[in-house]
């Protein structure tokens, strides 16, 4: 019944759109963490009129489907061509890959800034009042006591937003990218073999997933020795 | 603005008719996924927590790959392999064209499996923060292992499973415009259409977002209800 052979034959093929889901992923995820952080920061100071744009940002990109979001984004600015021409931002939403990757960017910004909110928030008060009597600036406490215990502190959950990033990359192919899902549905409409082609395209995703994972757990035994056996 | 209104209406000329209608196949299409999910969602759990290696295999697997795998592969997957299975059958009997697999039905399956992964995670969580001598005592107290699973384990452990039911709600209401692309005219698809007759992307892409996050709120808001009334009469952290 399975056919080593056809496994053979498309195997590279779907590896040839590995670069460009690894390239969605990476870029989208580089961007979305940025920004993410940038979020998460920008609410520690409870000014109303920086929460309150940036919950609004967020429950908007949590609340509605990536895929709505992509559309809007390729689609949907697309018929501000002349607006966006005169502002010179025309080549970024001209192009699905930008597009692609501004609305990835975007949509794990959302969710990344809430769990850095929330990890941010889990570190202990009494460890940032010892930062300031030890005459440590607020930026100092930040850069030396807050955040490198809050990130440690987010890494499985966003170790989850990752995975669900990389297998978000797959909706670039609604917008003609022929990343792994895109090469993947024009194989099985071409060889009708849908069983085998999504074994062989799973077996990728499984693969870059299970890679991130094991990293990431890597990472935070690295950074948590006291915590190693337990 | 008045034209993105006029195009909006519910009356003659008007896709907003249209929109809310595609909005309850959304809805509908959501909820039966989602029950479906639950099914498969507690085999798995119960699967998980057996402590023959068999049934634990089994569902460990099925949630490292439907968890793991892009959900768009997932329903290319399903509807394209019972397609063609469906196809061959057809010639079978005498006929010549693809048959396609009615893509209602398709899409609560794929949303059944996928959410059923999430789901299983959900209800296992659940299960072991249920006290063990919850389940003494009702051993105790001469219950079947049956009853007591109705009557003690299950009705506590929907306290702890609500919240991560409501997330995965979320997902499957949001994983529920990818069926678009098997040609099921829900909310997605709809819009694409109206888009694409109008030439008015902007407007429609709109609109859908609008109805996608008032439903997420609406039902958002129902799950924390029920979370708050599962708890009532408890005093927790």
């Amino acid at each position: 019944m399975i056919d080593f052979a056809f496994f053979v034959e498309i195997i590279p093929t779907l590896l040839s759109g590995l670069p460009l889901t690894l390239q969605l992923a990476g870029l989208s995820i580089g961007i979305g963490f940025a920004l993410a952080l940038l979020l998460a920061l920008a609410q520690q100071g409870n000014h109303r009129m920086l929460v309150w744009p940036i919950r609004s940002f967020v429950a908007v990109f949590r609340g509605t489907p990536l895929l709505v979001q992509i559309f809007l984004i390729y689609y949907g600015l697309g018929q501000f061509r002349p607006t966006l021409q005169a502002v010179g931002l025309w080549w970024l939403f001209r192009e699905p890959y930008w597009c692609a990757i501004i609305a990835l960017s975007l949509n794990t910004a959302a969710y990344g800034s809430e769990i850095l909110r929330g990890a941010i928030q889990g570190v202990p008060r009494g460890l940032v009042e010892a930062a300031s009597a030890f005459g440590m600036t607020r930026l100092q406490t930040l850069r030396l006591v807050v955040l490198p215990l809050a990130l440690r502190q987010a890494i499985p959950s966003y170790g989850n937003e990752i995975i669900l990033m990389v297998k978000g990359t797959s909706l670039a192919s609604i917008v003609t990218l022929m990343e792994v899902t895109g090469i993947a549905q024009g194989l099985i409409s071409q060889t009708y073999r849908a069983v085998e082609v999504f074994v062989a395209a799973g077996t990728i995703y499984l693969t870059i997933n299970f890679t991130i994972i094991s990293a990431l757990n890597a990472l935070e035994t690295w950074l948590t020795p006291y915590r190693a056996r337990a | 603005m008045t034209d993105a209104l006029h195009i909006l209406s519910v009356g003659k000329g008007g896709w907003g008719g249209a929109l809310l209608l595609a909005a309850g196949v959304t809805f509908a299409l959501s909820v039966l996924g989602f029950l479906l999910g639950a099914l498969f969602g507690a085999v798995a759990a119960g699967g998980r927590l057996s402590t023959r290696a068999l049934p634990s295999w089994v569902a460990k697997g099925y949630g490292t790959v439907f968890r793991g795998v892009p959900d768009l592969l997932t329903i290319y997957l399903l509807y394209y392999g019972g397609s063609i299975a469906l196809t061959e059958i057809g010639k079978f009997f005498g006929s010549a064209g693809f048959v396609g697999l009615p893509t209602f039905a398709t899409g609560v399956l794929a949303i059944g499996i996928i959410s059923g992964a999430y789901q299983a995670e959900v209800y296992r969580g659940a299960y072991l923060a249920v006290d063990l001598g919850q389940l003494e005592a009702s051993k105790a107290l001469g219950l079947s292992r049956f009853q007591s699973l109705r009557l003690v384990i299950v009705p506590q452990l929907m306290r702890h499973a609500l919240p991560g039911l409501g997330n995965v709600w979320q997902l499957v209401l949001k994983d529920s415009a990818l069926i678009s692309v098997i040609g099921l005219v829900e909310l997605m698809r709809q819009s694409q259409i109206g888009a694409g007759s109008m030439r008015e992307p902007f407007v429609f892409y709109i609109a859908a977002a609008t109805l996608y996050f008032l439903i997420a709120t609406v039902t958002g808001s129902v799950f924390r209800y029920g979370e708050a009334r599962a708890w009532r009469g408890t005093v927790h952290a």
